[in-house]
């Protein structure tokens, strides 16, 4: 496995072979602090309480062995919480913003200096996007018509980055795909 | 057409991020500022992260946006509930793109600022003494327009509720929360900084966990304000109370961030108690950084050292295991530098001592004070030197091989200081597991010591083992190490601006090298403390000095063998003191009293 493409080529470091992931995350953990100062969603999960991932987007480059522990972290570490807690948790040094929707967690996970509410607002913006869309949104849903989640994701979410947050003008859009398909 | 136009947006964000080469911003600035006034507020959102980003690398480039989001924004804050049909969200209008606004102005300095001003425009001096700029009116202009937006926004966090939906309130306070942070950033309006201050202050008491959890890191940073900082201690009483209260481990660690943050000489007391009673019950991973601070404030905060010397002892007596070398490092040097108090720490060592489970730190401590002022206590019965022998030796063979040869070092002292307790002593030393002890430091101790003893006069043995002279001041190494564990912005809020030179008196960085080589002052020299070249033997003595020093250094024992103290010997350099030096070779020093 040769040095990330993705990483800048002004950076001597990108020509340097990496022996270990543990370099490969921290060097990129440490680009992401350099460059990645303005907000920036790390990945978005959407989680039941056994720990089945109903949708995981990245929007950050992790190796599948990777991706798979951060899923059983954020699992971990969600599942645990109840009413008393914050809808924030600090988690290695991101932070996790999360709300439960009958038995699905639905997390972001941004930088330490987001805002926390925008985001939790994002969360639930989302929500009723695919409420209305898959009209009173079950967990089976998201299950049968996973891609129609991707979708939709796509169209409120991208590049790490909130995209659009007027629903009527995504859901104008999921409906005009629909029409094509 | 548009939705396009924002997927275009963020798409360049990303390829700039994996690539900043690649994208020619040179061309591009003016087009990516332009959309910024786009109709579509999908496609200024968009645009909004993309120049955010941008401006990061080029801020200077990306100057004409401020006035444009200054303006965009207002509009937004001041719309009425009718505009924006399709971006109002439960009655709050595009409240992502109002933070997003609102962090893009993060980047800037405050519109209207001198500073700025001077190095872009042109300035003329005016004949009262101020700076008059040209194109400062529209600058001014902007200010205008942002801090009335910002205004406006604190108003309405006042007004009643348009909706009971916690969607609602979270929405408005998701603005709310970033406006404060604008101001925190700008830290040059009084009035705005107070009045974000009380409406936090408001939030402290809120039923809603997630909005206490915020008020509470957004005050932390009010707290280093100087604006700021007086409304701040005003809630003292409800941050202890959620020290106590609060179910929630993270908003608990918030209020102990925030007290540390808010600590002055008015309340150093109080908040040092509170913090000691919460690290009584605090979790294992957070009590270094608790220890570190609690140390920090007593020392910069204390007024009598007494209090101080209680302070530490109770850190180690609560949470010995997390208290770091440099904490205890501390404590001596401030007892060594500080003649008022050596006598009360003598007492109230010995004192901490006699509980049945007593920590090895608290024996460290011990062993060193006693070692040292233990004749200051000497005259109280219950404090005897055979007492103060048989209460230390009770503790060693519980100790580890450090501590162990901290002891034999206060040993060796206290044949010194109390001849009579020679005997006893001498056969402790002379005791196999000690002569033969598989430690090879312990050993050498063992052996050197008890030959010191029977060789040396008393004149000898009272300049070798004199009192160890006060450590010179030094950058404080506890709050180097609180920076280095939390990262720059940790320790920051209690350095700048607020360092009160008084308290300063003693700032060493210095370890104290619990044994004494050969003679206190050549060893001293050769740690770096005396830029003095030691006189006519030392060369000598300083080379098997140095060899002594090393062979003394055991694995855990040495302190000069950390990273700060090595850069602290070699960087600052005490002007000489003549007479030590001299002291071996001159008259026979004074016994330590």
């Amino acid at each position: 496995m040769g040095p990330k493409t993705s990483l800048p080529a002004r950076d001597p470091c990108t020509a340097r072979k990496w022996f270990s992931l543990a370099q490969q995350k921290e060097f990129l953990e440490g680009e992401c602090n350099i460059l990645f100062l303005s907000s920036l969603i790390r990945f978005i999960l959407i989680q039941n309480r056994a720990g089945k991932t109903r949708l995981a987007k990245w929007y950050m480059q992790f190796d599948d062995d990777e991706k798979q522990k951060l899923i059983e972290e954020v699992h971990a570490v969600v599942t645990v919480r109840d009413a008393k807690h914050t809808n924030f948790v600090e988690f290695r040094n991101f932070k996790i913003i999360y709300r439960r929707y009958a038995g699905l967690y639905f997390c972001i996970c941004v930088d330490v200096n987001d805002n926390n509410l925008a985001y939790l607002e994002a969360i639930h913006n989302f929500v009723e996007v695919l409420n209305e869309y898959f009209h009173n949104v079950c967990e089976l849903d998201l299950v049968f018509n996973f891609y129609k989640v991707y979708t939709v994701v796509d169209e409120m979410f991208l590049a790490g980055e909130i995209r659009e947050t007027s629903q009527t003008k995504v859901l104008k859009q999921l409906l005009m795909l629909q029409s094509l398909e | 057409m548009d939705s396009v136009k924002q997927s275009a947006a963020l798409c360049l964000l990303r390829l700039y991020k994996a690539s900043p080469d690649l994208v020619p911003m040179g061309e591009w600035t003016a087009r990516v500022v332009h959309l910024l006034n786009d109709q579509h507020m999908g496609v200024v959102t968009a645009a909004v992260s993309l120049i955010t980003c941008l401006c990061k690398k080029n801020p200077d480039d990306f100057k004409t946006c401020i006035s444009l989001a200054v303006s965009r924004l207002s509009r937004i804050v001041s719309s009425a509930s009718t505009d924006l049909q399709d971006y109002t969200y439960y009655f709050v209008p595009a409240p992502w793109l109002s933070v997003k606004l609102l962090r893009l102005l993060q980047c800037y300095p405050p519109p209207g600022n001198q500073r700025r001003a001077l190095r872009n425009l042109g300035c003329r001096l005016l004949a009262s003494g101020g700076l008059q700029f040209y194109g400062a009116p529209e600058d001014a202009a902007v200010k205008g327009r942002l801090v009335e937006c910002l205004e406006t926004v604190l108003n309405k966090a006042q007004e009643p509720p348009k909706s009971k939906k916690v969607q609602h309130s979270n929405a408005k306070n998701a603005i709310l929360f970033e406006t404060i942070s604008l101001i925190i950033h700008y830290d040059s309006e009084p009035n705005l900084l107070v009045r974000a201050c009380n409406q936090l202050g408001q939030f402290l008491q809120h039923r809603e966990t997630n909005l206490r959890y915020l008020a509470l890191e957004s005050m932390c940073t009010l707290a280093s304000s100087e604006f700021s900082h007086e409304a701040v201690k005003t809630h003292i009483d409800t941050v202890i109370n959620a020290l106590k209260t609060e179910r929630d481990v993270s908003v608990r660690q918030r209020a102990a961030d925030l007290l540390y943050a808010m600590c002055d000489r008015s309340n150093a007391k109080q908040i040092v108690s509170e913090m000691l009673r919460y690290l009584e019950t605090a979790d294992y991973a957070i009590r270094e950084e608790i220890v570190l601070k609690v140390a920090i404030l007593a020392e910069k905060y204390a007024v009598d050292y007494s209090w101080y010397v209680d302070t530490i002892l109770n850190l180690i007596r609560i949470a010995g295991d997390y208290v770091s070398e440099e904490v205890w490092y501390r404590v001596l040097q401030i007892v060594t530098n500080r003649d008022d108090v050596q006598g009360y720490a003598a007492k109230t060592v010995f004192e901490a001592l006699q509980a049945p489970a007593c920590h090895e730190n608290m024996v460290k401590v011990g062993g060193y004070i006693l070692g040292e002022f233990g004749n200051l206590i000497a005259g109280d019965p219950r404090s005897s030197p055979p007492v103060q022998f048989s209460l230390l030796h009770s503790k060693f063979h519980l100790c580890s091989v450090a501590t162990r040869a901290l002891l034999l070092s206060t040993y060796i002292k206290f044949i010194n200081l109390f001849p009579e307790t020679k005997a006893t002593i001498q056969g402790v030393l002379r005791a196999g597991s000690q002569l033969r002890n598989a430690d090879v430091e312990l050993q050498q101790r063992a052996v050197e010591y008890l030959t010191l003893s029977s060789v040396a006069s008393t004149d000898v043995l009272a300049t070798v083992l004199e009192e160890m002279p006060p450590f010179p001041e030094r950058e404080s190494s506890i709050l180097a190490k609180l920076k280095r564990k939390k990262g720059p912005g940790a320790a920051s809020a209690l350095d700048d601006g607020r360092r009160d030179p008084s308290s300063n008196d003693i700032n060493g960085g210095v370890e104290p090298t619990p044994s004494t080589v050969s003679t206190p002052s050549p060893s001293a020299d050769l740690l770096g403390l005396r830029a003095a070249p030691p006189p006519a033997a030392p060369p000598a003595s300083a080379g098997a000095g140095n060899l002594l020093v090393d062979v003394f250094d055991g694995p855990a024992a040495q302190p000069s063998l950390g990273p700060t103290p090595e850069e602290a010997f070699l960087s600052e350099l005490e002007p000489p003191a003549p007479e030590s030096p001299m002291a071996l070779l001159a008259d026979p020093a004074p016994a330590a009293e």
